[in-house]
């Protein structure tokens, strides 16, 4: 198999209100993504993006519209698509085109503006569910994980504070990102005492409304030794996507992302994932996805991960930080650009280069998660030095 | 190419102006079970990963990717959407398998737009939402203006294009999958009504309804799976600029097909197109579409195609058959499916499995898709029945 490592990052700041247009999004992130490796588009072999539904940005064929602000003219662009997971499987998605040996350098970029919907970007979730059975009920995704939560809490005897637990890791993570569309800390008192949504979701327990793009430059080994002396391997990857029925699964535990991390990390030869991995970067719309994908990657044992989390072992300087950026709670969730945001930090993070959200002890092995769909798919990227 | 890949399976439903009576997960179903039990019945089980091809807007789902894994038989397997021509699906799987992680990796696409009322309102919705779709013109408007453009640069006449139709048109005659097949005349075409000048009603292929799932196997679990397998040599694709005002080579140019044809003939080793594909299924969504194809893919040079049509050398019976199944302009016009219909096409052909439609002695055929309006995006791919 053909070693393939991540030689660039860039990110957008992440708002949610952009002034700039879903292109220019797209464009300011491939800048700075070819900037921070020494490159220009020239040099770049392929783009292979993703964006999450078109409906956000009101364009059908969305990928087509992006392709000019994403340096896809006059070249090979592929745009793929697996809802939520969007982010973290566009690096998938690229790492197929380098793999394989048909290009040496691949653009990966990934772009999402939720502020054109008026008023508010749940709308359009309305459109995700099955036409004949289920929209009838009028269903949002809140109200969908509302179910998913209390299944989880159910299960372990797990309560609305340790939920929140997860929220005040990674928003007070986030504070310390420059990307990040926060400025405040918060307790968890904030977080129970936040408006409840859809029971036992409450506000805080929520990521934000955003726009941004992120964006990662993947290169053949050759080329990424002579590009910088810090290559970022990608080590394993996976993804997995369960039925569409979610009302006919168990939902306290995720055993799409189960599969795809054990994909993953066969690819990667790794066979402890919770010893051997430094960093976690799993995907945390909601406080509770953050424990509950921490399982599924089967870096905490099922059950335990309140009590390995109120023991601090997923603080940044603990045995394994969990969401050392911030995360979508602490950095803003800009669908498909919050997936593609994971994998620029364990790129910075492994490099030694994220600033004061560095992680000590000189991390080698990190792992990024996204998920999405009707609470169905998984993709999984493991990377390392 | 550093791993050859084959095409081990093949299975299509639909092909029908309507189909009330099936959903589109249905009309997978079947594609997809003829798929399998084309490839010697494997189990979906036994497949390592699969790729659809889709668009929101066209099956107004938002995240259609959700509605894909059931009726493939792709629950908890690594599934993944590419949304893109269905041709593109085939690039990410061809991928997939030369990575080395997947071995055998099904492709699926379909399009149910019987279910659309307004196709055109979708469509505009693809234009850019700025600068033109506040004109709020029918989008074939584009259309249109690339005809004018082509017809006056390459000195091609709206006859000639009128004879792509006629010619697609009467192959489809011979196609159990075609419905649009009829016998017409030059002035059956130049009469009828414009849409978008000179773009007439008959020069537009007509939307149809279908679903086709391909099965692709590296060569050694080709070699056990199948006695006939057809083997992609190249493949490449390439998207221009979506801004109208500003093509590098201009509004009469299929620069993206001219991209992607030299990338899959590099891949193929071809270096003298002509002499080397022995037959072309080419886009025709419009009638010039094919013969601005045929010249951007290097079969033949600038301006030439529209005089080597009516020279016969384009026919069944000519040096350069193409569009042999009927094209889009004789079968119907299936969206994202359409990439698909012309890999199907190619390799029933290949595998000399084509009916009346046979052609003799063929070893290696090229298809081509185009994304359609407003889109300049096009994938092609080499396939041969020789490794």
């Amino acid at each position: 198999m053909r070693k393939v490592a991540i030689v660039g990052a860039g990110l957008t700041k992440f708002v949610r209100r952009a002034l700039e247009t879903p292109k220019e999004l797209s464009f300011e992130a491939t800048k700075t993504a070819l900037d921070s490796c020494g490159l220009s588009l020239d040099d770049i072999d392929c783009v292979a993006h993703g964006s999450a539904p078109d409906a956000f940005d009101g364009i059908h064929q969305k990928g087509e519209y992006l392709a000019d602000g994403c340096g896809g003219w006059n070249k090979p662009t592929m745009r793929v698509y697996v809802g939520g997971a969007t982010g973290v499987h566009a690096v998938v998605h690229g790492w197929h085109h380098v793999a394989s040996g048909m290009f040496d350098l691949c653009l990966v970029v990934c772009e999402e503006k939720m502020s054109n919907a008026m008023p508010h970007a749940q709308g359009f979730f309305l459109t995700i569910f099955d036409a004949i059975t289920e929209r009838a009920l009028h269903p949002n995704l809140l109200w969908i994980f509302a179910l998913e939560m209390n299944r989880y809490m159910q299960r372990y005897g797990y309560t609305k504070e340790d939920m929140a637990l997860a929220a005040v890791n990674n928003k007070r993570n986030g504070l310390l990102h420059p990307s990040s569309q926060f400025k405040d800390e918060i307790t968890v008192e904030d977080v129970l005492n936040s408006e409840t949504m859809a029971y036992p979701v409450s506000r805080l327990d929520v990521s934000p409304v955003s726009d941004g793009a992120a964006a990662v430059v993947l290169a053949a080994e050759p080329v990424a030794r002579r590009l910088t002396d810090k290559p970022v391997w990608i080590e394993g990857v996976g993804w997995t996507l369960d039925t569409a029925y979610w009302a006919t699964r168990d939902l306290y535990y995720p055993r799409y992302l189960d599969k795809a991390a054990r994909m993953a990390y066969e690819m990667a030869g790794i066979r402890e994932p919770d010893k051997q991995i430094n960093i976690a970067e799993p995907y945390d719309p909601f406080d509770y996805k953050a424990l509950h994908h921490m399982e599924g990657l089967q870096l905490s044992p099922r059950g335990k991960t309140v009590e390995l989390l109120r023991d601090g072992h997923f603080a940044r300087d603990g045995n394994l930080p969990m969401c050392p950026s911030g995360g979508l709670l602490g950095v803003g969730n800009p669908i498909a650009a919050a997936g593609t945001m994971k994998i620029c930090e364990l790129f910075w993070q492994l490099r030694g280069e994220a600033g004061e959200r560095q992680v000590p002890g000189d991390p080698r092995l990190g792992v990024a998660q996204a998920w999405g769909d009707l609470m169905q798919v998984s993709s999984v990227v493991v990377t390392g030095i | 190419m550093n791993k050859r890949v084959a095409i081990v399976g093949i299975g299509c439903s639909g092909f029908r102006t309507t189909s009330t009576d099936l959903s589109y997960r249905e009309m997978i179903f079947e594609a997809a079970t003829k798929c399998y039990e084309d490839a010697g019945g494997i189990h979906p089980q036994s497949i390592d990963s699969f790729v659809a091809s889709s668009e929101d807007f066209m099956e107004g789902i938002s995240i259609a990717d959700e509605y894909v894994p059931d009726q493939l038989g792709a629950v908890l397997k690594p599934v993944q959407s590419i949304a893109g021509d269905s041709l593109q699906g085939i690039a990410s799987a061809l991928m997939q398998i030369q990575t080395g992680q997947q071995s055998i990796v099904a492709a699926s696409a379909f399009s149910k737009v019987s279910n659309l009322s307004h196709y055109e309102k979708v469509a505009a919705y693809a234009t850019d939402p700025a600068y033109v779709r506040p004109l709020k013109e029918h989008p074939y408007f584009i259309a249109g203006l690339e005809m004018n453009r082509y017809l006056h640069e390459s000195c091609s006449t709206r006859e000639q294009c009128a004879r792509v139709v006629i010619k697609n048109k009467y192959n489809a005659l011979s196609n159990p999958r075609a419905v649009y097949g009829s016998k017409i005349t030059t002035e059956d075409v130049t009469c009828a009504e414009p849409v978008c000048f000179p773009l007439g009603q008959f020069d537009i292929s007509g939307h149809l309804d279908g679903a086709i799932v391909i099965l692709l196997a590296s060569e050694e679990k080709a070699m056990e799976m199948t006695d006939r397998p057809i083997w992609i040599k190249g493949i490449g694709w390439a998207t221009d600029t979506p801004n109208l005002d500003s093509r590098k080579d201009g509004l009469g140019s299929a620069l993206y097909a001219k991209l992607a044809g030299e990338s899959a003939y590099k891949m193929a080793g071809i270096k003298s197109p002509v002499n080397e594909i022995n037959f072309a299924e080419v886009d025709d969504t419009f009638s010039y579409k094919e013969l601005q194809h045929l010249e951007a893919l290097n079969l033949c040079g600038f301006g030439e195609a529209g005089k080597l049509l009516e020279m016969g050398c384009f026919e069944p019976g000519g040096e350069l058959p193409v569009n042999v199944s009927g094209g889009s302009l004789g079968i119907g016009y299936l969206h994202e499916a359409n990439g698909l219909q012309k890999v199907m096409e190619t390799a029933l052909q290949l595998r000399g499995e084509a009916g009346k439609s046979q052609l003799s002695g063929v070893e290696t055929g090229l298809a081509f898709a185009w994304r359609g309006i407003p889109t300049a995006t096009g994938t092609a791919v080499v396939l041969s029945n020789r490794l």
